[in-house]
């Protein structure tokens, strides 16, 4: 089996004539946290959506355990991953049927795992709460036990943790920190630089869609070897 | 009002009030049957033509009920490219020429319905590995509440119109007279206690099955 979750050759993608991402190669390790840092613009949410095969390359390859990911994606292989999006959209159910969902998806129905994610979580008093009615950082803790309890290999996050209260992104961390110590592979999106530096195994500064620096994560944060890191970790102007 | 009253309990009223709700029932479920999934589709797909198909079930949604009836009496009759069904005055060309109303309003407010769904859900569904029927069956449940208003617009727009089915059917005693062409009749014939009797059974009906339709649709979370 390939060490590689996802291998990406040649990606380029474009909105109408703007090439939005440019990245001839690229490579998710299994069991690895990837930060992808970068500007607003740089192409870090496009990734994701291309790399969940929500969105089809301009051009380009993405393979993941191996496979290409076509056009449409075949769906065992999407049912691998999930993404968790900056902005949790709950469906109008429970907080245990949000869920519940993806497994459901998959014909499955597990409520013993479902409630216990529910308590990792910290929302067992809100289990049968609608979900829309949560907080924001309730609701993207039911996103991220949603995401989990696919049991999907590789989890997606883009922002996860974005606009929400210390106490909420202690606790998106802290459950980002379990699904590491169960070697999922994870790729953290994140215009927090302190997040990534605390997360992420290996992290890409991405600006304008092009790969600027990939590394580990010390050597990114410590010792950048590209002019734009060291000015976009500076708090620099890189557009 | 004891002649009202006396109405209410009329034998023959009854059957109206049976043949209406045959029609107009049978008319609905085919038009859900078919306008869902086809409002679902065009609302959650893109294809070539979009706008124009929306655009005509937009038109639709506004077609004088008289129009249809003589588009639908034109169709059956005798020299018309189904003339040969022999359709033409009995309750089938009423349900033909009520599906034909209803279709367009179940279909366009259902496209309405799922589109207002938030986009960020409907990408949401898809990146929790929902196959594409899931997916729009995820869609559907949540724009329920639009699905529900199309549906009882429907029952509404078909139950209480009068020129499609006065024309297609032609109101015959015992046979294609329903509530509407009733009252109609009643009301030409000086019988107003009759016609009173039957709009508060139209009334009573029209309040009830949308009652349902309510309890069907859930509250909102």
């Amino acid at each position: 089996m390939s060490a590689a979750a996802f291998e990406i050759v040649g990606l380029r993608h474009r909105y109408g004539a703007r090439t939005v991402l440019d990245l001839p190669r690229l490579e998710i390790r299994r069991g690895e946290t990837l930060g992808i840092i970068g500007p607003s613009g740089a192409g870090k949410s496009t990734l994701l959506r291309l790399l969940q095969g929500l969105e089809r390359p301009s051009e380009g390859e993405i393979r993941f355990g191996g496979q290409r990911l076509g056009s449409p994606a075949p769906i065992d292989l999407t049912r691998r991953m999930t993404t968790v999006f900056q902005r949790p959209a709950m469906l109008d159910r429970s907080v245990r049927d949000n869920v519940e969902f993806g497994l459901r998806l998959r014909g499955r129905r597990d409520r013993p795992r479902v409630d216990a994610l529910i308590e990792r979580v910290g929302l067992t008093p809100l289990a049968d709460a609608p979900a829309r009615r949560l907080s924001g950082g309730e609701m993207q803790r039911v996103a991220m036990a949603r995401a989990i309890a696919t049991g999907a290999e590789v989890l997606l996050l883009d922002e996860p943790a974005a606009n929400l209260d210390p106490a909420n992104v202690a606790r998106i961390e802290a459950i980002v920190r379990e699904e590491q110590a169960h070697d999922r592979t994870i790729v953290l999106v994140t215009h927090n630089t302190h997040e990534a530096r605390r997360l992420a195994h290996r992290t890409l500064l991405l600006i304008g869609g092009r790969m600027i620096e990939l590394g580990p994560t010390e050597d990114v944060f410590d010792r950048p070897g590209h002019p734009d890191t060291r000015a976009f970790l500076a708090g620099d102007f890189v557009y | 009002m004891d002649s009202i009253l006396r109405a209410l309990g009329d034998p023959a009223l009854m059957a109206i009030v049976a043949l209406s709700f045959r029609v107009t029932g049978l008319a609905l479920v085919i038009a859900v049957l078919a306008g869902v999934p086809v409002g679902a589709i065009v609302g959650l797909t893109r294809f070539p033509g979009k706008r124009l198909v929306t655009l005509v079930l937009y038109t639709g949604m506004g077609l004088p009920p008289v129009v249809v009836g003589l588009f639908v009496y034109l169709m059956l009759s005798r020299s018309g490219p189904f003339g040969t069904l022999g359709w033409l005055f009995t309750p089938t060309a009423m349900v033909v020429a009520q599906i034909v109303l209803a279709f367009p309003l179940v279909a366009g407010l259902t496209q309405t319905a799922v589109e207002a769904v938030d986009r960020d859900l409907r990408l949401q569904i898809r990146a929790l590995g929902a196959t594409r029927w899931q997916s729009g069956w995820a869609i559907l449940r949540e724009a329920r509440i639009g699905v529900t208003a199309a549906i009882v617009a429907a029952f509404g727009g078909i139950i209480s119109e009068v020129g499609a089915v006065m024309l297609v059917g032609g109101n015959i005693d015992g046979q294609t007279r329903v509530l509407t062409t009733a009252i109609v009749l009643s009301t030409r014939q000086g019988d107003f206690a009759l016609a009173m009797a039957l709009g508060i059974v139209l009334l009573l009906l029209t309040l009830g099955a949308n009652a349902v339709l309510l309890q069907i649709q859930g509250r909102p979370r």
